[in-house]
């Protein structure tokens, strides 16, 4: 096994791009040691990509955010304009695995670890995210909901990494939530989670709504007909009915140790309710 | 021996009071010394190949291209450890759990194992093993393993305790009945019935620590262990046993234990370590992962229980009556049995009746898990026995008090108690704060019973006076709850002295006769006596080398707080002589001064405890939070009162584990499917409030300070506590544990659906 730490991108790139064997990216290794450790994976290159320059870095500019794929989660919550913007983003990445966990792991692995329980995923779809990708035929942004196509499968090429994740300045009246169902306090993986972005215009009716559903499906989902009948509602009680009762409707799980397909459904609906709830009061909605 | 074990009333100095265990500073600086971190120069790394099927023929096992890869030293399977038991069939079961000879019998059963110079040789080498199996029908539900149809485990196995001897072998190993008076007659006499039917799943006692050992056999056949384990002593007759070694040749040395709860009171890997290293020629560490952790060892039985209880109006109970089905794994256990003594053992009954069914399955053996089987018999008792309050409309607790048994009621499974705390828990549960707590929206507060036997058996203690006057304890009990703090404690106040210079150890095997393990809450309680017993021998040695010293008959020599007084007219002027005084003339005086005992500790005080706890359920998910929680036990006299909390609490938290969320999951083709503590959810820290404790001392007669023990029975009342917080929370009464947010929430469903029709 070979563990290499490239200094640039351009390196990164030609190392994976080049790797006859399995390779894999490491950077917080919270899901990559541990499933080497478990005999899971055995991977012939290993790739550290936390030397190099600016992956350790949220950037603020003119058009929002970019946080560089080294970035661990505990520091997305140490950024108060990252937190003043998107609390639902650094909400969900700080719900992952524990807190010496979020010392070491990133959103972009949780990404692209594609697991469909990921918790920052869905917050990071319902911000409308994008992720900056580089590859051997140089780079490319694609919306982060691309990524996963299945559980543990990413639409990313041989030798493409993600660079960066990059959120839009955040228009007023706006904001985001976050929520996941585990049986637990802490420690755990959602059995099934929602994140839910809104604008509200000046009279706190619901402008721009994405509403997007964790371990719900093989990847995460993005509820169109959820968004759509928020769009103009003030999130009166029969809206958020509405609400639980077509996003219960488009889960489609799976029964399995964490959860049954009819728990998944109704927690579903119940957690895009207090969700939404959420998001509106922070958007300024009452 | 002349040692006198009855409790005599009197003060205590050292007794009683908590000064910081010995071990702790060790434990939270990572220097304790567990079983993974003892290493031995050109120590080999042992790994075991499991079976992936939950039943399974085996036809064939070829090792000879793992025995060929480089670094692998030693290949073994089940005709490296040979059957050497003679008849005695439970530890033959023991031996083929650790070696599987020629059936697979659950997901996880070691079929054989190597011994190579790194771990990645030695799992590269696993994967050279080629198992030929014959998949074989299996069962893992207690329930339908009792069905005619369900596969046959063990077709030697022909049910015991009936009445006729069947003819057709069965998965039900065992039949047993406790009880007495005429149930019939009782329910005909009773005004309100409540029956239920109950079931509880398999829950693992979830030690940090997993099981891990360092063997070397030597060529002469002299061999060491090195191990995590509740009693070494057990550990070495069993590995001598199956190894066909001398007990005095194996030396075992216990480490320091992350954890047991009965999970480390029979070996599981230790003689496939000392197979491996017999063949090696070398050292070989074996560790098991957690995934084996979960798969091959521990898990307490899967309960499918039926409950009756009928009261008069006045809230007397006439009758009661259980049916209990214990799975055991793939051997024969004595589960069940258990579960039936202790069901209804809170309670003085006129007419009483409990049946225990072993049940086997295709799940690994059952092991005790702190206060074994209780807990479950006391859920579906508990339950029932607050509906049956609710029916007859008297308040739980008073219903309880006046049903409680006492001193002189005979138990419901067999024995006349002496003084117990089961009355006083109830009254001290009634008169608490928390019964009056206030409660919000969707709370809901219950209340529950516990009993647990406890135990004494065999034990053997040292005390040494060194010259400069400081005491060596030497106990061949495991400390698993701060017992080498207590046993301190209790040399220091027999003696005289102050705590700080008495030091406790756990000898080794060879350096210390035999003891029974750490179980039945039994390291306190037979320690401490033995420890008093040696104290008091080495206190006669005291005054016979002060008589000495003074020239006067020790007749006249008394021994008073750490100090020899002569006693008598005549010898009036004498100053007091020290211990430390006493010993540093020791060698002039005769040499060294100790305190030896060995003793059977009768006479263990059984234990009871009642819980309150509050609980809110969100009724759109399921979900629940313990919000408060109130331990009430007896504990004889607590030597180190926060060490008894801390029992209190710990068998508090795992019993809300269990309760709520701990289960092994099985899937469809008998794997299991959660063995990490990912999906295997025992509780976090900021799962749980912080657990209030409240300890009564009720003195055990038959311990000179009436000790009783403490570990185990604070386990037994959480399940029922919880499962009657939710039922007045929300309304609904759950027969299932655990209560996971899916089985409430299906459960308030079909109540909403039964309202709503």
């Amino acid at each position: 096994m070979r563990y290499i730490r490239p200094q640039s991108m351009e390196d990164a790139v030609g190392l994976l791009a080049g790797a006859a064997g399995p390779a894999a990216v490491l950077a917080g290794g919270s899901d990559l040691l541990v499933r080497m450790k478990g005999g899971f994976i055995e991977p012939e290159l290993i790739v550290d990509i936390k030397a190099i320059e600016g992956l350790g870095e949220i950037k603020e500019t003119a058009d929002g955010f970019s946080i560089g794929a080294a970035v661990p989660c505990a520091v997305l919550g140490e950024n108060a304009a990252l937190q003043k913007a998107w609390p639902g983003v650094v909400e969900a990445a700080k719900l992952i695995g524990s807190k010496q966990v979020q010392g070491r792991c990133t959103i972009v692995g949780n990404l692209c670890n594609a697991s469909p329980a990921a918790d920052s995923v869905p917050a990071l779809v319902a911000a409308g995210a994008k992720a900056v990708v580089a590859g051997p035929s140089g780079k490319r942004t694609i919306a982060v909901e691309s990524v996963p196509t299945g559980p543990g499968r990413t639409s990313l090429a041989k030798g493409e990494i993600i660079e960066a994740i990059l959120l839009d300045k955040r228009a007023p009246n706006a904001g985001d939530a976050y929520q996941r169902f585990i049986p637990r306090t802490e420690m755990d993986i959602a059995v099934v989670s929602a994140g839910v972005n809104l604008t509200l215009d000046d009279k706190g009716v619901v402008k721009s709504a994405r509403v997007a559903l964790g371990a719900a499906a093989p990847t995460v989902l993005l509820v169109e007909e959820a968004a759509q009948l928020l769009i103009g509602s003030k999130l009166d009680e029969a809206t958020l009915e509405r609400l639980a009762k077509v996003c219960a409707g488009a889960c489609r799980p799976i029964d399995d140790k964490r959860g049954s397909i009819e728990f998944r459904r109704k927690v579903a609906g119940v957690l895009a309710k207090r969700v939404a709830t959420t998001a509106y009061e922070r958007a300024g909605g009452k | 021996m002349n040692f006198d074990p009855r409790y005599s009333g009197r003060n205590f100095s050292s007794v009683g009071t908590r000064p910081i265990r010995p071990d702790g500073v060790d434990k939270v600086t990572g220097r304790a010394r567990y079983g993974a971190d003892f290493n031995m120069a050109g120590q080999l790394v042992g790994r075991i190949l499991r079976s992936p099927h939950a039943h399974a023929i085996i036809k064939k096992i070829d090792t000879s291209k793992a025995e060929k890869l480089a670094g692998v030293k030693a290949v073994i399977t089940a005709a490296d450890l040979p059957d050497l038991t003679d008849g005695d069939a439970a530890m033959y079961d023991i031996l083929d759990n650790c070696m599987a000879r020629t059936k697979a019998l659950y997901d996880g059963h070691a079929v054989a194992a190597v011994a190579a110079i790194d771990a990645r040789t030695a799992r590269q080498a696993l994967k050279l093993i080629e198992v030929d199996y014959e998949v074989l029908p299996h069962v893992t539900d207690v329930d339908e393993a009792m069905k005619h149809t369900a596969p046959l485990i063990n077709d030697a196995i022909f049910t015991e305790g009936l009445e006729e001897k069947p003819v057709k072998p069965s998965n039900v190993s065992k039949r047993t009945q406790y009880g007495h008076g005429d149930v019939h007659q009782g329910f005909a006499q009773a005004d309100t019935i409540v029956q239920r039917s109950f079931k509880t799943e398999q829950t693992h006692q979830g030690y940090i620590e997993p099981h891990a050992c360092v063997a070397s056999v030597n060529p002469d056949g002299t061999a060491d262990l090195w191990v995590c384990t509740q009693g070494h002593f057990v550990y070495r007759q069993h590995c001598a046993q199956l190894l066909g070694l001398e007990a005095s040749k194996l030396r075992v040395t216990s480490s320091e234990i992350g954890g047991g709860f009965g999970g480390k009171t029979h070996v599981w890997a230790e003689p496939v370590a000392l197979a491996l290293s017999r063949k090696a020629g070398r050292p070989v560490k074996l560790v098991m992962t957690r995934d084996e952790v979960f798969r091959a060892s521990g898990p307490t039985s899967a309960t499918s229980i039926d409950v009756k209880i009928g009261a008069r109006k006045d809230g007397t109970i006439t009758a009661a009556e259980a049916t209990l089905r214990y799975s055991c794994g793939p051997y024969a256990g004595m589960w069940a049995e258990i579960g039936a003594m202790t069901a209804f053992a809170c309670y003085k009954l006129e007419n009483v009746k409990t049946v225990g069914y072993e049940v086997l399955v295709n799940r690994p053996k059952t092991a005790a898990y702190r206060a074994p089987s209780a807990p479950m018999a006391a859920f579906a008792v508990e339950s029932a026995v607050d509906e049956l309050a609710k029916e007859i409309g008297i308040d739980p607790v008073d219903f309880r008090i006046k049903n409680a048994a006492q001193e002189g009621t005979r138990a419901s499974y067999g024995p006349v108690y002496g003084p117990i705390g089961i009355g006083p828990t109830l009254e001290a549960v009634k008169n608490h704060p928390h019964m009056k707590a206030p409660l919000k929206a969707n709370q809901g507060r219950g209340m529950a019973c516990g009993f647990w036997f406890n135990f004494g058996g065999q034990t053997c203690t040292d005390l040494n006076i060194g010259m400069d006057g400081t005491v060596s304890l030497a106990v061949g009990t495991v400390d698993v709850g701060g017992s080498r703090a207590s046993l301190s404690l209790v040399a220091a106040e027999e003696l005289g002295i102050d705590y700080s210079h008495v030091k406790a150890i756990v000898a080794d095997t060879s350096s210390l006769g035999y003891n029974d393990m750490t179980d039945g809450s039994r390291g306190t309680f037979s320690s401490s006596m033995a420890t008093i017993s040696a104290a008091r021998n080495a206190i006669k040695i005291l005054r016979e080398r002060a008589a000495q010293m003074w020239d006067i008959s020790v007749d006249d020599v008394a021994w008073e707080k750490g100090h020899a007084v002569a006693k008598g007219e005549t010898h009036g002027n004498l100053g007091k002589l020290s211990l430390k005084e006493i010993a540093a003339q020791s060698g002039k005086t005769g040499g060294p001064i100790a305190g030896h005992s060995e003793l059977v500790a009768d006479g263990a005080g059984v234990s009871f405890a009642t819980h309150i706890c509050d609980i809110e359920v969100d009724p759109e998910t399921g979900s629940t939070r313990v919000i408060r929680y109130t331990v009430v036990q007896d504990a004889g006299k607590a030597v180190h009162p926060t060490y008894v909390e801390g029992q209190y609490q710990g068998g508090a938290a795992q019993g809300i584990g269990w309760a709520l969320n701990e289960e092994y999951i099985y899937g469809k083709d008998g794997r299991l499917q959660n063995p990490g503590f990912l999906d295997y959810r025992i509780p976090v820290c900021s799962d749980l409030p912080m657990i209030d404790t409240q300890i009564l001392e009720i003195p055990n007669p038959n311990h000179p300070y009436g000790v009783r023990g403490v570990g185990e029975t604070s386990i037994v009342p959480p399940l029922a506590a919880i499962a009657n917080a939710v039922s007045n929370a929300v309304g609904v009464r759950m027969s299932h544990i655990p209560m996971s947010p899916p089985r409430i929430l299906a459960a308030l469903e079909a109540e909403r659906e039964r309202f709503s029709r």
